[in-house]
């Protein structure tokens, strides 16, 4: 809660009107039957025509200004909301966007997805409720009570024992339903997480004839579910009708009190009347307080969900360059003896080291050290987990190194400025983002280019031939997450993507694993020509793809257990002769 | 393929929708007869108190010390009971409901599940999984909380409405027409409101659902984005998006939050005029104090509902729109039935053969147009092409995921048409580039294939995948967790659990579609001899890219643009130095 008093606090004086407004047309409500009141025990036994017709006036010159007030106070309230809930998701998206590789492992995409869409949703409506509910359910209750204790004390006694029982109760049933409908959540999620199971794995229990035992699996999870969600509504339901009893349990009090106390003399039969109206105000009160109680703890689990993200401190610093690394290494790019373990580095970044990713993030690089000259090429080749993305996001610094440095173009990666170091590369990553927008926006991606560049990196990527067989050619639309495309679309279009801005560093990650192998020579030999002055780096399962590169390093369970040409390692890692045989064959 | 129809959210056939709704209602006919009754007395005796309370304070208006306390105390009395039994029968009504409706969602929930087990895998391909899941998680949850809710309340104000109408004409009938002006007023009003907010409504949901499909998109990408240090033209795109999203809900809801406060004056002018002309008629002798305090009660009684109702029309045609989603999902094409006298497929050899198939996944885009091929029990049959060039065509029509358009496939001489699909799928075993793996113990995903697998038959599968070792460190072995996307264990990994699956399944045909293409090559050597075992007498069909994988194929078929370009062994395709020679050459260039 406390961070999002950072934001409302801004609008403290427009939240502030805005609440006096909401206070001065519920005071006003208030007012109306204590009016009616008056005219009934008062004015109405004098039996003149005039001033009756003078209070029934006033009445409706209050119903007026309530609505007024009550009108401007709610749009206020909604104002609020707009603003705040507009820089809330500002900042939450500008943090998620900026997260470091660590702490993106630690909150998790889905995760991070669901806190910037539901979460925010529901501090929205916090913000509005809080502002009118908030105000008017306290009022309705504390004016109801106030004003009977007015008009008269005895009576409203019976009101004042009443209302913290009914709060009381209000609140322990919510308490004991809001644990269920966790429960409930929980139970939705496996709902979802099976026929998700199904869906993609349709092709295996068609294939095995599994279906009768897939709506099996489900109608047990089916069945948990609803059992539970049943068991929530119906305690959930209770609050209503048990407030409603007690409420009608004191206004049968009301009655037999106030006709010993009329009798008495102490009481007029009026004030009875206007006790049954304040009752029905009290009870809505009781109930919009249930409401706000239910918002709270929402929105308060939101709130903190937010602020995790949002309040990450920014991981991965720019050292100035006094601090950083120095290397009299001649090259490019330097590894200098590098090491490096997913666990060890998030324990800086946050607390809750509970949420990571689990135990198989734990792959490591050791000790990895190699050059490449400007211009030069290297191949990485090893087993699935080997390590070989990791050693990109060390160089594009996505992680930092627990040991070790990593030098771009003489300086350690870390006295770089982030946007800075990113504009030298062109990278494909392993299972690349295609954006729902134009081929033309996915390959140019927000840097200055004509179209002369464009064309030249859709034909230097192999995707010329396909992008132009749409009428819209490069104005086509990508679908979501390039749905509309084949596999080996959408990586000639990445390709394309990392080609265009003409990087000085290349980078591609198992770039081109869906290509055939025809398709992927071509791209290796427009590389050559068009991009020789590039420095290449190649990760790749199939040796053709990278060796005629200037150098390979084979990598096993984060080691480098061969460096050298093609020809080297062809001769003294036993490891990577191996590979070459079982992909080539040994025919040719 | 075509990947996606654009899915309409606005109710077409409404009335339909609600039939169908209906029938499933029908089921809980009685307690839907049951919650009625009780509606009708719990809202008898909720009118009844402002009445008796009305008798009360009318005896109590006799003034100081003639108050006849027998008669105010039996009233109180008859107040308590009467309020009471109203309160114990609005709960028992929310329980039944709950009940009633939480039920219908489970049968609507089991009914598309089991429904998307018959329909035909082609609908998968079509259709978003987000989507699908979403009919079943969030328009049922829609349809749900509308009935247990709104059905009561629904049922309550129309109880209520009209027997505090019959209870204010009873009291006085001049008063009554005061009270029914309101009517007229607060209906138009309302309906006047729904007409304005509803597209503003629906613009808000609309920038809701793009803002959330741009976050979604953008932060699944986010590595990609910083890379090009891209990120703060992406966050000033989100700026345009975010604003959007605030002004929409800004201008739908400062408009919906005057409604409230409209419909409560609406009530305060209702309640004036009453205590004006009740003064009136007071003064004349016409009406009692306490009739009008009962008066005041009742139209208060009557206001609420009405207001509700109000409420509950948006809400009920959202539901209706949700129901017309899940029964267009219940109303799709199912993969048609077995043929009626269809056989069962026992004893297979293993024959397979395509005789001039024709197919295409939309009618008048034919991929595969004259395909004939044999492939002789135990024999490997290579499939190899470029990408996209239909090899994985070939195997939904070996599998009967689609059917032919022309020609036929046939096994050991028999159309698999006139076959059980499950007799035909039981025939072969699968493993596919798309690693398969479901929520649970490592050993229930290695056992799937077959139902009371032992241990031993698991653990030997699991070795001869060489997946045994990895399975061992695991904290928990065989009895490990794991999920479909739990970062527990890799691709490469998942594709040797499937691989350690389709050993322990007994079949004569083995499907193999680019098996190991997420293992590394050294896994691969190692796994070699356990795949050739596998393979061992069974007929193959193979497709990779890696074409040191196939050589040994006894045929292989050479895919282009859904047709077969070529034919033959390895030798033979590599002396005609066509097609297949050209793909070969390139792995070396």
């Amino acid at each position: 809660m406390k961070f999002l008093w950072k934001y409302l606090r801004k609008y403290k004086w427009m939240i502030l009107g805005g609440m006096g407004l909401k206070l001065a047309g519920t005071m006003v409500e208030l007012l109306i039957p204590y009016v009616m009141e008056h005219l009934l025990d008062d004015v109405v036994p004098r039996q003149e025509l005039a001033p009756v017709l003078f209070w029934g006036v006033v009445m409706i010159l209050l119903a007026c200004m309530v609505r007024l007030l009550n009108v401007t106070a709610n749009r206020r309230a909604v104002r609020v909301a707009k603003e705040n809930i507009l820089s809330v998701r500002r900042d939450l998206f500008h943090a998620a966007l900026n997260l470091s590789g660590g702490q993106m492992d630690e909150v998790g995409l889905p995760s991070l997805i669901s806190r910037m869409t539901s979460d925010t949703y529901n501090l929205q409506n916090f913000i509005r409720a809080v502002q009118t509910l908030g105000i008017r359910a306290p009022i309705m209750l504390l004016g109801g009570i106030g004003i009977t204790l007015a008009m008269d004390t005895g009576l409203a006694m019976i009101l004042c024992i009443m209302a913290p029982i009914m709060i009381a109760l209000v609140v322990f049933i919510s308490f004991k339903g809001i644990p269920l409908y966790d429960l409930v959540q929980r139970g939705m999620d496996d709902i979802v997480r099976i026929m998700r199971e199904n869906i993609t794995g349709i092709r295996v229990v068609k294939a095995l004839s599994k279906e009768p035992f897939e709506m099996r699996r489900f109608g047990e999870a089916n069945d948990t579910t609803s059992r539970r969600d049943i068991k929530a509504s119906i305690i959930m339901a209770l609050p209503g009708p048990t407030v409603t009893l007690f409420l009608n349990i004191g206004l049968t009090l009301v009655v037999l009190i106030g006709a010993r106390r009329v009798n008495a003399g102490v009481t007029q039969p009026g004030v009875i009347l206007a006790f049954l109206t304040y009752f029905n105000m009290i009870l809505m009160g009781v109930m919009g307080l249930n409401r706000v109680f239910m918002m709270l703890s929402k929105a308060n689990a939101s709130a903190a969900r937010v602020a995790a993200v949002a309040e990450l401190p920014e991981d991965l610093p720019r050292l100035p360059e006094s601090e950083g690394a120095r290397t009299d290494r001649e090259g490019y790019i330097v590894f200098d003896h590098v090491s490096f373990s997913y666990n060890a580095d998030s324990t800086r970044s946050t607390a809750s080291s509970a949420a990571f990713a689990g135990a198989s993030r734990q792959q490591c690089l050791k000790e990895i050290d190699f050059t490449i000259r400007k211009g030069g090429s290297l191949g990485i080749i090893g087993a699935t987990g080997s390590g070989k993305t990791t050693l990109i996001n060390l160089l594009m610094r996505f992680y930092d190194p627990s040991e070790g440095h990593v030098f771009v173009d003489g300086k350690d990666v870390r006295t770089w400025d982030r946007d800075e170091l990113h504009r030298r590369f062109g990278v494909v990553f392993q299972n690349d983002a295609i954006f729902a927008t134009t081929i033309r926006e996915n390959v140019i991606f927000g840097r200055e280019m004509n179209e002369q560049g464009l064309r030249q990196a859709l034909e230097d990527a192999m995707a010329a031939d396909f992008v132009d067989r749409y009428e819209d050619g490069a104005d086509h639309e990508a679908a979501i997450h390039g749905g509309n495309f084949s596999g080996g679309q959408k990586q000639r279009l990445l390709i394309a993507r990392a080609l265009a801005a003409k990087p000085d560093i290349l980078i591609l990650d198992d770039a081109s694993s869906a290509l055939d192998y025809r398709t992927d020579a071509e791209l290796r030999k427009a590389i050559r020509e068009h991009h020789g002055d590039a420095t290449l780096i190649v990760i790749a399962q199939r040796i053709s793809s990278i060796m005629n590169l200037d150098d390979i390093i084979v990598l096993d369970e984060g080691e480098m257990i061969g460096h050298g040409t093609h020809e080297e390692l062809l001769r003294d890692c036993p490891v990577y002769r191996e590979i070459q045989q079982t992909q080539m064959g040994e025919a040719e | 393929m075509a990947r996606r129809d654009t899915i309409m959210t606005k109710p077409k056939d409404s009335r339909g929708a609600l039939r169908r709704l209906l029938s499933y209602l029908g089921t809980f006919r009685l307690m839907i007869l049951l919650v009625a009754v009780m509606c009708v007395c719990s809202n008898i005796l909720a009118l009844l108190g402002p009445s008796l309370a009305g008798s009360a304070i009318n005896e109590a208006a006799a003034g100081p010390g003639q108050v006849n306390f027998e008669r105010v105390g039996y009233f109180a009395s008859r107040m308590l009971i009467v309020y009471m039994a109203s309160s114990l029968l609005t709960v028992l009504i929310h329980i039944t409901m709950v009940n009633v409706s939480k039920r219908v969602a489970r049968k609507m929930r089991q009914d598309v599940f089991d429904k998307l087990m018959r329909l035909p895998v082609g609908y998968f391909d079509r259709h978003q999984a987000g989507d699908i899941i979403s009919r079943v998680s969030y328009d049922v949850d829609v349809i749900s909380t509308c009935m247990s809710t709104d059905v009561t309340a629904i049922l309550t104000s129309l109880v209520t409405v009209f027997g505090a109408l019959i209870m204010m004409i009873r009291i006085s009938p001049p008063l009554s027409l005061v009270a029914l002006v309101t009517i007229p007023a607060s209906v138009a009003y309302t309906a006047h409101m729904r007409k304005l907010t509803q597209p503003r409504f629906a613009r808000r949901s609309k920038s809701y659902g793009a803002m959330n499909g741009f976050v979604e998109e953008q932060i699944s990408g986010q590595k990609t984005i910083l890379a090009y240090a891209y990120e703060d033209q992406i966050d000033r795109q989100f700026d345009t998006v975010n604003h959007t999203a605030a002004q929409a809900f800004y201008d739908a809801d400062s408009l919906g939050m005057t409604i409230g406060p409209t419909m409560g004056f609406i009530n305060n002018i209702c309640l004036s005029l009453i205590a004006l002309l009740g003064s009136v008629l007071y003064m004349n002798g016409a009406i009692g104090l306490g009739s009008i305090s009962s008066f005041v009660l009742y139209s208060r009684k009557f206001s609420g509902p009405i207001n509700e109702v109000a409420n509950i029309i948006n809400e009920l045609f959202s539901a209706l729109a949700a129901a017309e989603r899940v029964f267009s999902l219940l109303d799709e094409k199912e993969e048609l039935t077995d043929a009626e006298n269809a056989e069962v497929l026992d004893d297979v050899r293993g024959d397979v053969a395509l005789n001039h198939v024709s197919f295409g996944y939309d009618p008048g885009n034919t991929i595969i147009h004259d395909l004939s091929m044999r492939a002789d029990a135990g024999k490997l049959i290579a499939i190899v092409g470029p990408t996209g060039a239909g090899k994985t065509t070939m195997i939904n029509l070996l599998m009967r995921f689609y059917d032919v358009d022309g020609g036929s496939v046939t096994v050991d001489e028999k159309d698999i048409r006139g076959l059980t699909r499950r007799s035909l799928r039981s025939a072969y075993a699968m493993v596919l580039q798309d690693t398969w793996v479901f929520r649970g113990t490592i050993f229930e995903n290695i056992a799937y294939g077959r139902e009371g697998a032992s241990m031993e038959e698991v653990v030997a599968a699991a070795k001869a995948a060489h997946i045994h070792p990895f399975i061992m460190r695991l904290p928990e072995g065989y009895e490990t967790v794991i999920s479909e996307d739990g970062g527990n264990i890799s691709k490469g990994q998942k594709q040797l659990l499937t691989i350690a699956r389709a050993m322990l399944y007994d079949s004569h045909m083995l499907i193999l579609d680019e098996a190991t293409s997420n293992v590394d090559t050294s896994t691969e050597r190692e796994i070699q001899h356990a795949m050739r075992r596998l393979m061992q007498g069974r007929t193959c069909f193979v497709i990779a890219h890696r074409l040191s994988t196939i050589q040994n194929a006894d045929h292989i078929l050479v895919v282009n643009r859904g047709d077969v370009v070529e034919q033959g062994t390895h030798e033979e395709l590599m002396r005609a130095k066509g097609f297949y020679y050209r793909l070969y050459r390139a792995q070396f260039e």
